[in-house]
């Protein structure tokens, strides 16, 4: 046990350090994150720089445009980015989720295809998951997909996607043998989102933006050699993609609090400094941040021998959205009246943060892992 | 960066545990425990054997999982920071039992032979004693003489860890007690465990004990290597941990149903435990209070 940096790891937080320095322009600090990310042209410039330089995809093999790093790299990657207050590489699914699966899963031709592009941002992916009848329940999913020689057609509706309206390539999760048993009938595809007969409709958000949206698919075809896995394999295929939802958002997610508390120790120092209970709640959230900042930096370990995330994963996922709501609340709050103004970062957080506890598995859902998954508890369903 | 145990830490854990489980079953006669000090001295865990404090951190914790009855945390923990050589030697064979005054209070009164004073003078341990929440805890006020002055220092960080690390242990066993039981009681038909009011309960006490270890061990590690950091991962850890362990309690008593109201099922004593850990020294209310004060700066009130 050693929290201090190695020498390396020292080396490159420095080398980092100063890139940032030297690279992100003032007025791009502190951003609210939110539609803000694709308003103009610099969140994909800046992804592509971070890509340039060698910052994207630390722990991905050389070989698909990563840095072959371990993982207290990217750990430490997430802790110089929020405190630079840096924007994130905007490419958050291709990242997270289709670039690890397509590793997993994906054949040689997939991988070539993509990964690089998805860490250069030259590629923006979105995930095809939910429906309007298929949400926590991902495995009644009914957009179906029908064999006809090397092409799969798909037809049906996908829901809540994030970032479909700029994206080029959807993870979709299809149901190609709607005889077959639940959890069997699944085939998993990689669609070109600039195929004929896909149409996407922004939602409007709580926030007032649409960052995510409905997708259309009617008679898309898409070739067989864009299946991840096999045919009815496709539950197996989300699992690995969920799994890493979760679990390599931890750090990113941890490093964001860090920036929430940063923030709300100077609006409380602005506001109600002498308030006892205020300044107890917020002694509060910071030690519930630095309780999730060890949780990750312990379950690293694990991840470095296996590179999959564990279960555990689902905890602190819980915990930080449901921090990250208290935390924005209460960051609100202090502003008093100047609080429910339209305009402000607090408001904005606020409000985003009630999406927290819904996406990428919702709290429920995230409990009824632990207790079935960690704990060992019977099934609920 | 490497926050994971060594080999040999995680054998010195399976020793610990082991120990103390063969020694302090769930079913031992709770009302007549030996402390089996001579044993913890032959074993160096009174000091012989120079663990760090990482590793007296892993003792701290499985002795809140066995819940070990003798005045372990206040030997190591509290008293030792201020003992010269000798009297560490001393402490250390199992010769003398110690203890410390905080607030007046001074834990085990009545079975350890020496107590630091709040002053850091060594005293002979006299004084009327009181029963605690924790019967296995009692608490005394110390009859002063002048005392002797002792050459080392207080370590609130170090004892605060110790405090908070025991918690941890308590927690996890009052989790995997109420995890026990939901797997094997069935009302309506089913595994009580089936049923989310009751495995959400357990699932939160998860996340709880998990962040609880993880400060606990952060602090630990602050302590044993003199970080600037020690004393907020210090305070922090003991506010969380603390009240993670009272919490994991209830909810497990809760999920028991009324076995888990008796004097005859264990729960309560890992409850008491953790009400006196929670108790004892600073609250977590005055804990939270001192982290502000190094976020926010000392209170200015209008
Ligand atoms: C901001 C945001 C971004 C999103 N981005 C994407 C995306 O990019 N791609 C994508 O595919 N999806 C996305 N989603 C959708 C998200 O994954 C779903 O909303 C989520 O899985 C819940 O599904 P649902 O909305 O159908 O609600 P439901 O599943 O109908 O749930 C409604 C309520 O019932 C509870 N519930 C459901 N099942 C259980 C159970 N077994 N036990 C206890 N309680 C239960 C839920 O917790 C919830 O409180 C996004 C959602 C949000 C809010």
């Amino acid at each position: 046990m050693d929290l201090r940096d190695t020498v390396e790891e020292g080396a490159f937080r420095a080398e980092l350090r100063a890139w940032l320095d030297a690279n992100l322009p003032e007025e791009r600090r502190g951003w609210r994150g939110g539609e803000q990310r694709f308003g103009d042209d610099f969140g994909r410039a800046w992804s592509r720089k971070l890509y340039e330089a060698g910052y994207a995809g630390l722990t991905w093999p050389v070989e698909y445009g990563g840095a072959g790093s371990p993982y207290s790299f990217q750990a430490i990657f997430y802790e110089e980015m929020a405190r630079a207050q840096a924007p994130a590489h905007v490419g958050v699914i291709g990242l997270g989720m289709a670039g690890p699966t397509i590793m997993a899963h994906g054949s040689d031709e997939q991988k070539q295809a993509h990964l690089s592009k998805i860490l250069s941002a030259e590629e923006i992916w979105c995930q095809g998951f939910s429906e309007p009848d298929a949400g926590s329940d991902l495995a009644a999913a009914r957009t179906r997909a029908e064999r006809r020689g090397d092409v799969y057609v798909v037809n049906g509706q996908k829901v809540w996607s994030s970032f479909a309206h700029i994206a080029d390539f959807c993870i979709l999760v299809t149901l190609s043998d709607p005889d077959a048993p639940r959890y069997k009938g699944l085939t998993y595809l990689v669609v070109d989102m600039h195929s004929p007969g896909v149409e996407v409709r922004p939602l409007r958000q709580i926030t007032g933006e649409a960052e995510f949206n409905e997708i259309f698919f009617t008679d898309v075809e898409v070739p067989v050699s864009n299946r991840l896995g096999d045919e009815g394999d496709g539950w197996q295929v989300a699992m690995t993609t969920l799994l890493h939802e979760r679990g390599t958002l931890g750090f990113a997610l941890t490093a964001a609090l860090d920036v929430g508390v940063g923030r709300l120790v100077e609006t409380a120092r602005e506001h109600v400094n002498g308030d006892a209970g205020v300044r107890e709640r917020i002694a509060a959230e910071w030690i519930e941040m630095q309780a999730l900042r060890y949780t990750n930096y312990r379950s690293l370990g694990a991840y470095q021998r296996t590179g999959v995330p564990g279960p555990e994963g689902s905890a602190i996922k819980l915990r930080w959205s449901e921090q990250n709501q208290r935390l924005t609340k209460l960051g609100r709050e202090l502003l008093g009246p100047e609080g429910i103004l339209d305009d402000g970062w607090w408001h904005y957080q606020q409000l985003r943060s009630r999406g927290n506890t819904i996406e990428a598995g919702s709290s429920e859902v995230l409990r009824n892992i632990v207790a079935e998954r960690v704990l060992g508890l019977p099934r609920s369903r | 960066m490497d926050f994971a145990f060594t080999d040999e830490q995680r054998q010195l854990q399976r020793e610990v545990r082991g120990f103390l489980a063969a020694n302090y079953p769930l079913d031992r006669d709770w009302e007549n425990q030996d402390d089996r000090w001579q044993e913890l001295a032959e074993l160096g865990w009174l000091g012989g054997a120079d663990l760090s404090f990482v590793e007296e951190a892993i003792l701290f914790e499985e002795s809140g999982y066995a819940l070990y009855p003798g005045p372990f945390l206040v030997t190591v923990a509290f008293a030792l920071p201020w003992l010269g050589a000798e009297d560490r030697e001393a402490a250390a064979a199992g010769t003398t039992k110690w203890s410390a005054e905080d607030r007046g209070l001074v834990p085990w009164l009545g079975s350890v032979d020496m107590v630091v004073d709040s002053d850091g003078n060594a005293q002979p341990a006299r004084g009327e004693e009181l029963p605690t929440v924790d019967p296995t805890r009692p608490l005394g006020r110390l009859e002063r003489t002048n005392g002797t002055p002792l050459p080392g220092a207080r370590d609130v960080p170090r004892a605060r860890t110790a405090m908070a690390a025991e918690a941890v242990g308590v927690a996890q066993r009052a989790l995997e007690l109420g995890v026990e039981y939901a797997k094997t009681r069935e009302q309506f038909g089913k595994k009580i465990g089936v049923y989310q009011a009751v495995s959400h309960q357990l699932a939160d006490t998860y996340a709880d004990v998990e962040l609880a270890r993880s400060l606990a061990y952060w602090a630990a590690w602050c302590v044993a290597e003199e970080d600037e950091r020690a004393p907020l991962a210090a305070a922090a850890a003991k506010a969380f941990a603390t009240e993670a362990a009272v919490k994991a309690c209830e909810r497990s008593i809760q999920v028991h149903g009324g076995i888990g109201f008796t004097w005859e099922h264990p729960l309560h004593r890992f409850y008491k435990r953790a009400l006196w850990l929670e108790g004892f020294g600073r609250r977590p209310a005055e804990l939270r209070a001192e982290i502000a004060d190094a976020l926010l700066g000392v209170a200015v009130t209008a």
